[in-house]
Formats: structure tokens, C-alpha cells, sequence
């Protein structure tokens, strides 16, 4: 047993920590209050090969591991969720499925750039009406000659205004059983028939993107496919587990930060004489919260662990981003009440991590399939 | 160009410090590269790939600042050295320091050596110029410019907000101010590849160096932190008195008047 990140893993999160800080913290109220997606912050991203952690070298990645790139989404996740979302999102959703399912030929071509950080790419999973019922999916893709033909709708679509590439789930055909076979397409967003359009207004989040895919009559060659075209529903699931990883990451970036804002405040703020933090009040929420990180941390840091060693790690991803996220949204709340009136500004920043919190227990899969996914992993 | 960097771990000034017996307790001390010296790195990277040649960064610590060492390769430095003097040495001063660094750039052939204007703990601002004396070459502090055209370097320094535009030829030392340049944040493919660049480690046996020759020349007494600021006051009363009693306290009391 070894707790200890390595000098690699050290050197990541100091330096994602020290951009974080430097860069992105001072406008994160402004990215949240304008809404408005920070594309020149994700150049840099890109530049200081952020984008490609998980990825290989000869893919134009930095060659890290997945608890690298866990360290660094929740470093950024600590100053802004919604640049940590788009990040997570990029690299877990946009990137990942490629490098897992991928012909050499579409690594090369569709996750270079990604990985290099020159293009975002974006998983079209979710329709109006199939999220966590993958099964209700309605988009077809339809096989005519060399070319697939895809006409559907997706919505709440991360990052898709800025992507390059898309990677969309359509049904392609009917097994012997009669039911659908679902698969993964990729396409690109310059493809004629595709039309993105951001029109949401977030509760948490603002500043990530997110969109509305329209597919009118696309049509992308056949060789677009993304992995074995039986196990498309497969391949999404494996997908959403290594997304997990990250999202949870994010919610004890989340979680972290709010301990911070509340310590520090506690240990400022003066009533009936005396720091705040000399009441047991305060003190056993402080107290609950700081717990709460820890044991969020470690899940995650196990669940990348088995996943950077082959081990299977669907269950624990699931325990990490149910925990992770529900702790995120309680040391946000927590936050808030320690400050008081305060809390409810947006200035003080709290109020919006638990706005941006919120979030992290709906997206990738709600807090009830988390619970789901578990119960499935014991045998129910 | 044969470029070398002197670059020092220091603790995080801008975390929380603990002082205890005198000592500063390194646990739970957060340690960084020295922040002027960052500027030294980055001088030297940028020189190098300028004008060609080799950066080295040069430490001497224990075990741990390997781990500022790798930072430095990962912005971009070829080779580093960490002069261990963990199990030899139970203090130094800036003349240990200055008189180790002298043994190791005996047999060495600078063009070019950078260093920050001070460190952040204990800010002597010595160990450049003792070395450069000690190596018999021109050196020149705080500088915020450098342009080198042959041997000829031109140079800007900062003097307390002015600036000095001095002339001089390589070899040099100069030890690098705020403002000199930009520091960078290492890539992420920089910080993989820093596992595989060359780290020498050398004890100051390897360097013909005795206990005895490196022995400090100065004795720290005590350390301690500066007290902590106490609450203001707030004057009470017709504004006129107020104003005798602002003058009586600056006269009698902090004694400023």
C-alpha cells in the first residue's frame, strides 16, 4: 500500500494548481455572471498540454495517467466549475472514446488535435428523450453505400458550440432479439446537416458550454464508425465509468474549495467577541466537511488507481461520483450557512459553488443511477 | 554555451510558517523553487535557445530538491545537479554554500551563470557574488536585462527603481530581478520528460570537499516570527480631542513625532 502521488504526479498538480490560481481564479465570477465560455483560457489549456494528460505521446499527448488528470480537473474544478466541467467533459467524453475504441487511422486524425489541445471534441449521448436510458435513443444512422446517414436531435451536449468533433449515438439496426443496436459515429461539426445551438440558461455551470445538436440528412463516410458497431452501448457504458472519475474529481475540487472559503472565513469572522471558529457549531460542520473531502479524495484516487492498472473500477467510479458529488453540494451549502448573509453573495463566491455543485449530481449519470449502477455491481 | 543556473528550495513564504526552538519546523512546510530564481531558469532557457549551448541547473539539499530540480527540467533545463549534504553537513551559511559551489565549477567551463537576487527565506543576496569573486569573474546583481552579442553582454539593472546600463563580457555571473522576464509554467509533456533527463547527484567527498573547508562562518542565534499585528484602535470623542490624543499617542506612545 502507498498513499504517496509520484514526483510526476506532484509536479502536474502544483502546476495546474499554480494556473489555476493565476489565471483562471481571477475571472471566475465573471465566466459564471457573463455565461460565457472561456475559450482563450482552454488555448492555454491545450499549449501546456493539460488537454492530453491521459493520452499517449505518438497521439499528441502528454503520456500522464488518469490520477494525473483527476489531480488537475480538480485543481481547476477548485477555482471554476464550469471551466472544470468543459474540461472534464473535453477530455473524458470529447477525447477518451477514441483513444479507447479507435482505428489507428481515426486516432490519428480525430484525437491528435484533441489531445494536442487545438480542437475540443464533444459526446453526444444524451436526446430529449434517452439520458441515463440509453435504450430510448432515437437518432438513426442509416448505412447507404459508403456513407452513414444520421438524422436525430441531441440535447444538453457539453462544449458542442466550440467542437470540432462530435461523437454521436445513433441506432443502426435491430439485433436477433429485435432490439436496437446502438453506435457510436463520428462527426465532424463542419459536416453539412449539422446544426449546434446554445440557448440554455444554467442554473450552475454558466460558463461551460452546452448545446442542442440538430442531424438533418448528415452524412459522414462509413469508416466514421467508432469501435465495434454490436457494442456501441457497451462502449458508452465504459465511457461514462472513466467520465465518472473525473466529475467526482471535480466535486472535491468543489467540495475542497468551499472548506477553504469557510475556514478561512470562520476564522475571521468576529461575533460576541471571538472567531466564529471557537464555536462547536461551526467547528462540526468544519469538521464534517474536511472529512467528507478526504474520504471523496481517496475514492477517487482509488477508482483512477484501478483504472490506470486495468482493474475493473466501475463500481468505485460510481461509489466516487456519487460521494464526490453529494459531498460537493453539502460542503457548498455548508459554506453558504458559515457565511451567513455573506455566503449569499456572489461576490463571496460560495453561493456558486453550490449552484455549480448541483450539477454534478444530475450530469454523467444522476445520483439515483449512481446507486443503480452499484446495486447492479452486487449482484441485484 | 555552457549556461548554469543556481537555484535554491525554499519553504512557501505565502504558506503557514511554524517556528519552534529556534528552528523552522519543515513539516508541513510547503517547498517551492525559489521565486527569483524561476527568473534564473528562465533566463537561461531562453539564452539557450537563443544562442545554443547547455542549461544545468545546479542545487545543493537533500533528497527533496530533487523535486525542484525535476520542476526546472520540466520548464525546459537539460541536466541538473543536486549537491546532497544531507548526511555531511549539519549547517552551512552562505559561505558553505558559495565555497561548495566554488569546488564544483573548478573543473567547469561557464559562460554563463544565473542566479536569483536573493532567496525568499533567508535573503542574503550573497552566494552569487562570493561565487563569481571566489571564480575570479564579473558579475552583476538584480539585473532585469540581458543581451548577449559574442562575448560582449549588455546588461540592465535595477537600482532601486532606476537603471544601471552596464557593458561586460562573458564569462559572467548576474543574479536576476522581478521584471527580468516572464517565468513559464512547465508543459505537461515537459514534466514527463524530466524523468528522463540527467540528474546527477554528488556529495561534497566527490568534490575534494572536507567538513572542515566548508565550515560556516556565522552562527544563527535565534529565529522567530515578527510579532503578530494587533487590532487598531479607534478614537472616541469631539474631533479637536481626538486630535490632541493622535498627536499625544504618535509623540509618546510609537514615538514617530
Amino acid at each position: 500500500m502507498n498513499f504517496e502521488l509520484s514526483k510526476e504526479q506532484l509536479m502536474i498538480k502544483k502546476m495546474v494548481k499554480d494556473f489555476a490560481e493565476n489565471v483562471i481564479q481571477p475571472r471566475a465570477i465573471e465566466i459564471d455572471k457573463e455565461a460565457k465560455f472561456p475559450i482563450d483560457i482552454f488555448d492555454q489549456l491545450g499549449e501546456l498540454g493539460i488537454l492530453g494528460i491521459p493520452f499517449p505521446e505518438e497521439y499528441g499527448g502528454s503520456g500522464g495517467d488518469t490520477l494525473s488528470y483527476a489531480l488537475a480537473v480538480e485543481e481547476i474544478g477548485s477555482v471554476c466549475g464550469s471551466t472544470g466541467l468543459s474540461y472534464a467533459a473535453a477530455v473524458s467524453l470529447g477525447a477518451s472514446p477514441i483513444y479507447y475504441f479507435g482505428t489507428e487511422k481515426q486516432k490519428k486524425a480525430f484525437l491528435t488535435p484533441l489531445a494536442q489541445g487545438k480542437a475540443l471534441g464533444s459526446f453526444g449521448l444524451t436526446e430529449p428523450n434517452a439520458g441515463s436510458d440509453a435504450g430510448g435513443t432515437k437518432t438513426t444512422a442509416k448505412l447507404e453505400g459508403d456513407e452513414y446517414i444520421i438524422n436525430g436531435e441531441k440535447c444538453f451536449i457539453t462544449n458542442a458550440s466550440f467542437a470540432k468533433t462530435l461523437i454521436v449515438t445513433a441506432v443502426t439496426g435491430k439485433n436477433e432479439k429485435g432490439k436496437n443496436i446502438i453506435s457510436a459515429i463520428i462527426v465532424p461539426t463542419d459536416t453539412k446537416g449539422v446544426k449546434i445551438t446554445s440557448n440554455y440558461d444554467k442554473m450552475g455551470v454558466r460558463g461551460s458550454d452546452t448545446a442542442e445538436i440538430v442531424l438533418d440528412q448528415v452524412r459522414v463516410p462509413k469508416e466514421n464508425l467508432l469501435g465495434d458497431p454490436e457494442k456501441g452501448f457497451k462502449q458508452f457504458l465504459y465511457t461514462l465509468d472513466g467520465g465518472r472519475i473525473s466529475i467526482a474529481a471535480l466535486g472535491v475540487g468543489i467540495a475542497q474549495a468551499s472548506l477553504e472559503k469557510a475556514l478561512n472565513y470562520a476564522k475571521e469572522r468576529k461575533q460576541f467577541g471571538q472567531s466564529i471558529s471557537n464555536f462547536q457549531s461551526i467547528q462540526f460542520k468544519l469538521a464534517d466537511m474536511a472529512m467528507e473531502v478526504e474520504l471523496s479524495r481517496n475514492m477517487v484516487h482509488k477508482a483512477a488507481w484501478l483504472k490506470d492498472n486495468d482493474k475493473p473500477f466501475s463500481k468505485e467510479a460510481a461509489y466516487a461520483k456519487l460521494f464526490a458529488s453529494e459531498t460537493a453540494s453539502r460542503a457548498a451549502n455548508q459554506a453558504i450557512q458559515i457565511h451567513g448573509g455573506y455566503g449569499y453573495m456572489r461576490e463571496y463566491e460560495v453561493e456558486r459553488y453550490l449552484r455549480d455543485a448541483k450539477l454534478l449530481e444530475i450530469g454523467e449519470g444522476t445520483s439515483e443511477i449512481q446507486r443503480l449502477v452499484i446495486a447492479r455491481q452486487l449482484g441485484c | 554555451m555552457n549556461i548554469y543556473v543556481l537555484l535554491k528550495k525554499t519553504f512557501d513564504t505565502e504558506e503557514k510558517i511554524n517556528v519552534s526552538h529556534g528552528q523552522i519546523e519543515d513539516d508541513g512546510a510547503e517547498f517551492i523553487i525559489n521565486p527569483y530564481d524561476e527568473y534564473a531558469v528562465e533566463e537561461a532557457i531562453n539564452q539557450r535557445d537563443e544562442h545554443g549551448g547547455e542549461v544545468t541547473v545546479v542545487t545543493i539539499g537533500d533528497e527533496d530538491s530533487e523535486k525542484q530540480l525535476r520542476t526546472a527540467l520540466a520548464m525546459g533545463a537539460d541536466k541538473a545537479v543536486l549537491i546532497n549534504t544531507e548526511d555531511d553537513l549539519e549547517s552551512g551559511d552562505q559561505y558553505t554554500t558559495a565555497k561548495i559551489l566554488e569546488a564544483f565549477f573548478e573543473d567547469k567551463e561557464a559562460d554563463l551563470i544565473l542566479a536569483g537576487n536573493v532567496a525568499i527565506d533567508e535573503a542574503s543576496g550573497q552566494v552569487g557574488p562570493r561565487l563569481a569573486e571566489a571564480l575570479g569573474i564579473p558579475y552583476v546583481t538584480t539585473i532585469t536585462s540581458l543581451k548577449i552579442d559574442g562575448e560582449v553582454v549588455n546588461i540592465e539593472k535595477d537600482v532601486e527603481g532606476d537603471v544601471e546600463i552596464i557593458e561586460t563580457s562573458l564569462p559572467v555571473l548576474v543574479t536576476c530581478q522581478q521584471g527580468l522576464n516572464e517565468p513559464r509554467y512547465p508543459s505537461l509533456p515537459g514534466i514527463m520528460k524530466a524523468k528522463k533527463k540527467p540528474l546527477e547527484e554528488l556529495e561534497i567527498d566527490d568534490l575534494d570537499l572536507d567538513e572542515d573547508d566548508v565550515e560556516p562562518k556565522t552562527k544563527t542565534i535565534d529565529i522567530f516570527l515578527p510579532p503578530e499585528k494587533e487590532a487598531g484602535r479607534v478614537l472616541e470623542g469631539e474631533l479637536n480631542e481626538q486630535v490632541v490624543e493622535l498627536v499625544s499617542l504618535l509623540k509618546n506612545e510609537s514615538k514617530v513625532l
